[in-house]
């Protein structure tokens, strides 16, 4: 199943998908946002927005609007809390 | 002596750049800017092994040399120019165990620049814990440099560090990943253009977002021979770059780097669980906001009282030991009362700061980024604004200075220019005693009216900031970048030596960098305020002597001292008398005495207020007479609103001399005011309406040189502390204005 970030539930993973260049920040990139690595999500804040993930073993925060970008074919659905 | 080896330290953020930093060079380290902008620029000596000293110089932290922030670009701008003075001969740069990936990605640019880059691992005391164990001696091998396995936290590996940085001539500046694979003909196109250059380093001034080396720049564009690529493709090739450079990364770490993936990822999780959390999350945040609070508001009062006490006892004996004459009184009320003016700040400084410094070292900070950062953004403005807004509660100064955490320059700025509207604690004096001569003292359900206009006052203030950041946030057109992401760091025990270096370099920035200002500034209102050019100011003396001995004391100080008389006299003959068993001539004595002491303080008190009135400070008064009217004040008003420029909490001290009132005591000084008459309506001078256009007035304008001089500080011009003082004092008048003539 293709879902996007922003869409994971709390301790759901993903491999992310290949993504058009120009979409994301190239900061993104260098943290380890690229095609093919994976990606957990930790935590959502209270009112939704940011995202908490962990990317690659870096633990970033970002908005829900760029995770909305991030396409992923869903790796692991047993650990969902 | 020798020349000095140029070290510049580079790292991610949160890899314990600064600790090493601290560690290498201690106390021997100087703060200040980069000329012309507001990234900071940090810099130390550090003595190395055979006599040898390095210079080292703290690089802003970043994650790659693909520059989106002025302060990456600095690093990056630095690392290229070799004709900069600061140009380093070796880089050490500094990375985590557990993020050793990521922080390669930085390590394998810079390498490709041919520097002598050394790795530094550092928090390598967590090696055991995560379960990770590292080949260091096949690491260094395939990286092709030297690596310094450090613990800042157990001051391990430093010293191997300083022989490295010695010995950085056997280094080898060799590039490690060939670049131009990701665009052949594109690179064979830049290198027939400009066959002198170094490609990659021409590769990285063509990709760089922020507008640096305009002329360079500028150049490769012009080349006729040679056409840029566009944008997105430009960006498609940054991409492929760092692709290429995961894919190295990762092909030498499968061979060096292991690690368990069972041990400990627990303690972590918990935590965030908890900080994080929709209830206990903000709950916590406002447990350590109140100590916070509880800590410079009432903490730091105890060293504020004593510095005050302090500077006085010293301006007394510098008039009572020194020739008198204009020098003394200069050093006395001048000098040594602007110094005191400065010193005052410095324990709500190093509090604030020191909290932060915990803050930020334990990795919470993020944390409160991450839960505030929704509620922040309809106004512009981002999670990492909270903590600033916050501390302006207690004192703009120090929360001025907490914006440096803020990366977007933009945001950074709102954050600056709004912060003096949040209701400091100097405000609360000035709203203490005029809440107290206008509103009632009755209840409302069992609240307090007086309680209630407090409360709304700090609501005020709040708003205000937030929507002018709203408005600001439409009009100032700064490029600057936008999209947000926040590093989630471990959680770590702060370390002692950080949060004291942290307090001890904000503290001095502060004395250093605005005390002279606002010590200027305490000195030109000083003169203005004990000086005058008409013969009034002159023959002060004399005509106040003259006039009292023909018409007597003032009315208020007739009552005073009279009152103070019987109770004196009282007290006398209830008690002391009767213990002591004194005769009533000795009563009449004592009480001769008392009179004439309390006469000559009148006399002194009436003297100066007559003097202050005819000071220039005076007449700048009575000149803006006819500007303040509308609001409801009168010249007397007008005076203590003037030297509020130097501190708002100044306006009491200075209605008191205006009064003369000689005493201190806040009761006495709400008396005087309350029996004021305003001279054109005959009724009292503080009533509703004139009290709550002060109150709105001092809720609004930008009375605090101290905060202009910290803003021009942190913004390196005069142009925002002007912006702010015209705008925010204009804003004043007309609330303050509207306020009156609405109630009147």
């Amino acid at each position: 199943m293709s879902v996007t970030v922003a869409q994971l539930k709390r301790g759901q993973k993903g491999i992310i998908k290949e993504f058009a260049e120009d979409i994301l920040p190239i900061k993104l990139l260098e943290l380890g946002c690229l095609p093919g690595n994976e990606i957990e999500l930790v935590q959502v804040a209270p009112l939704k927005d940011p995202i908490y993930i962990n990317v690659n073993g870096s633990h970033i925060a970002i908005r829900r609007s760029v995770a909305q970008k991030i396409e992923l074919d869903i790796i692991d659905d047993t650990n969902v809390l | 002596m020798s020349k000095q080896i140029n070290v510049a330290l580079i790292g991610n953020p949160n890899t314990g750049k600064t600790s090493v930093f601290n560690q290498l060079t201690g106390l021997n380290q100087k703060v200040g800017n980069y000329p012309g902008i507001t990234v900071e620029k940090k810099e130390g000596i550090c003595k190395l092994p055979r006599g040898v000293k390095a210079h080292i110089l703290d690089l802003p932290g970043t994650y790659s040399l693909n520059t989106t922030s002025l302060d990456e670009s600095v690093a990056v701008e630095l690392l290229l120019n070799k004709n900069d003075k600061d140009h380093p001969d070796v880089v050490v740069l500094i990375s985590d165990v557990e993020n050793l990936k990521r922080n390669l990605l930085l390590f394998t640019q810079i390498k490709d620049l041919k520097i002598p880059t050394i790795l530094v691992i550092n928090m390598a005391d967590r090696m055991s814990r995560k379960g990770i164990s590292l080949d260091i001696a096949l690491l260094e091998q395939k990286l092709n440099t030297k690596i310094a396995l450090v613990s800042t936290r157990k001051s391990t590996g430093i010293e191997h560090l300083k022989e490295l940085i010695t010995d950085y001539k056997n280094l080898s500046d060799a590039s490690i990943i060939d670049t131009t694979v990701i665009a052949p003909d594109y690179f064979e196109r830049l290198r027939n253009a400009f066959p002198k250059e170094d490609l990659y380093k021409l590769w990285l001034v063509i990709t760089q977002d922020v507008n640096f080396m305009p002329i360079k720049k500028k150049a490769i564009n012009d080349a006729s021979n040679f056409t840029t690529k566009s944008k997105s493709e430009l960006k498609r090739l940054q991409q492929k770059e760092t692709i290429l450079r995961y894919q190295f990364i990762n092909g030498i770490l499968k061979e060096t780097y292991k690690v368990d993936l069972s041990t400990a990822k627990g303690f972590r999780a918990t935590l965030d669980k908890i900080l994080t959390h929709k209830v206990f999350g903000y709950l916590i945040f406002f447990l350590i906001l109140l100590t916070m609070f509880q800590a410079i508001y009432d903490w730091s009062s105890y060293p504020m009282d004593f510095i005050d006490a302090s500077f006085a006892s010293a301006s007394e004996w510098v008039k009572n030991n020194l020739p008198p004459g204009a020098f003394t009184d200069l050093l006395a009320e001048g000098i040594l009362a602007g110094i005191g003016g400065i010193v005052i700040f410095i324990p709500q400084i190093a509090f604030l700061f020191l909290f932060i410094a915990l803050l930020e070292e334990s990795g919470y900070m993020s944390r409160v980024v991450f839960l505030m950062d929704r509620l922040m953004r309809p106004f512009g403005l981002s999670g990492k604004s909270v903590v600033p807004l916050i501390s302006g509660t207690a004192c703009a100064i120090p929360a001025v200075m907490a914006t440096r955490t803020i990366e977007n320059w933009k945001e950074r700025l709102i954050t600056i220019l709004v912060v003096p509207f949040t209701t400091c604690s100097a405000r609360l004096p000035v709203y203490l005693i005029i809440i107290a001569l206008v509103i009632p003292e009755e209840r409302f359900f069992g609240l307090s009216y007086q309680a209630l206009t407090l409360m709304l006052l700090y609501l005020i203030g709040f708003g205000a900031a937030i929507l002018s950041a709203m408005v600001l946030n439409k009009i100032l057109k700064i490029k600057s970048r936008t999209f947000f992401v926040i590093e989630m760091p471990n959680y770590k025990l702060p370390l002692l030596k950080n949060v004291v270096y942290t307090v001890w370099e904000k503290t001095k920035s502060f004395v250093l960098g605005a005390g002279k200002i606002i010590l200027a500034i305490s000195i030109v209102l000083w003169f203005l305020g004990s000086n005058g050019y008409s013969e009034k100011f002159k023959n002060a003396e004399e005509i106040v002597t003259n006039r009292i001995n023909e018409s007597g004391l003032s009315e208020f100080n007739q009552s005073s001292v009279n009152e103070d008389l019987s109770i004196y006299e009282n007290t006398l003959r209830d008690s002391i008398a009767q213990v002591y068993n004194l005769g009533p001539a000795v009563i009449s004595d004592s009480l001769q005495q008392h009179k004439a002491i309390l006469l000559e303080k009148a006399i002194h008190q009436e003297i100066s207020s007559y003097k202050l009135e005819n000071s220039y400070i005076g007449n700048l008064g009575k000149a803006i007479e006819p500007a303040v009217k509308p609001l409801g004040y009168d010249w007397k008003i007008g005076i203590a609103v003037l030297t509020s420029f130097a501190a708002r909490e100044v306006f009491v001290g200075t209605l008191a001399t205006i009064y003369s009132v000689g005493s201190d005591q806040e009761e006495t000084i709400k008396n005087r005011m309350a029996a004021e008459v305003n001279a054109t309506t005959k009724k009292p001078l503080f009533n509703l309406a004139s009290g709550i256009s002060l109150l709105l007035f001092y809720a609004f304008a930008m009375q605090c040189m101290s905060t202009l001089a910290i803003v021009k500080r942190e913004t390196n011009t005069w142009k925002w502390p002007m912006a702010q003082l015209v705008f925010m004092s204009l804003f004043a008048y007309i609330v303050a204005l509207a306020a009156y003539q609405i109630l009147k």
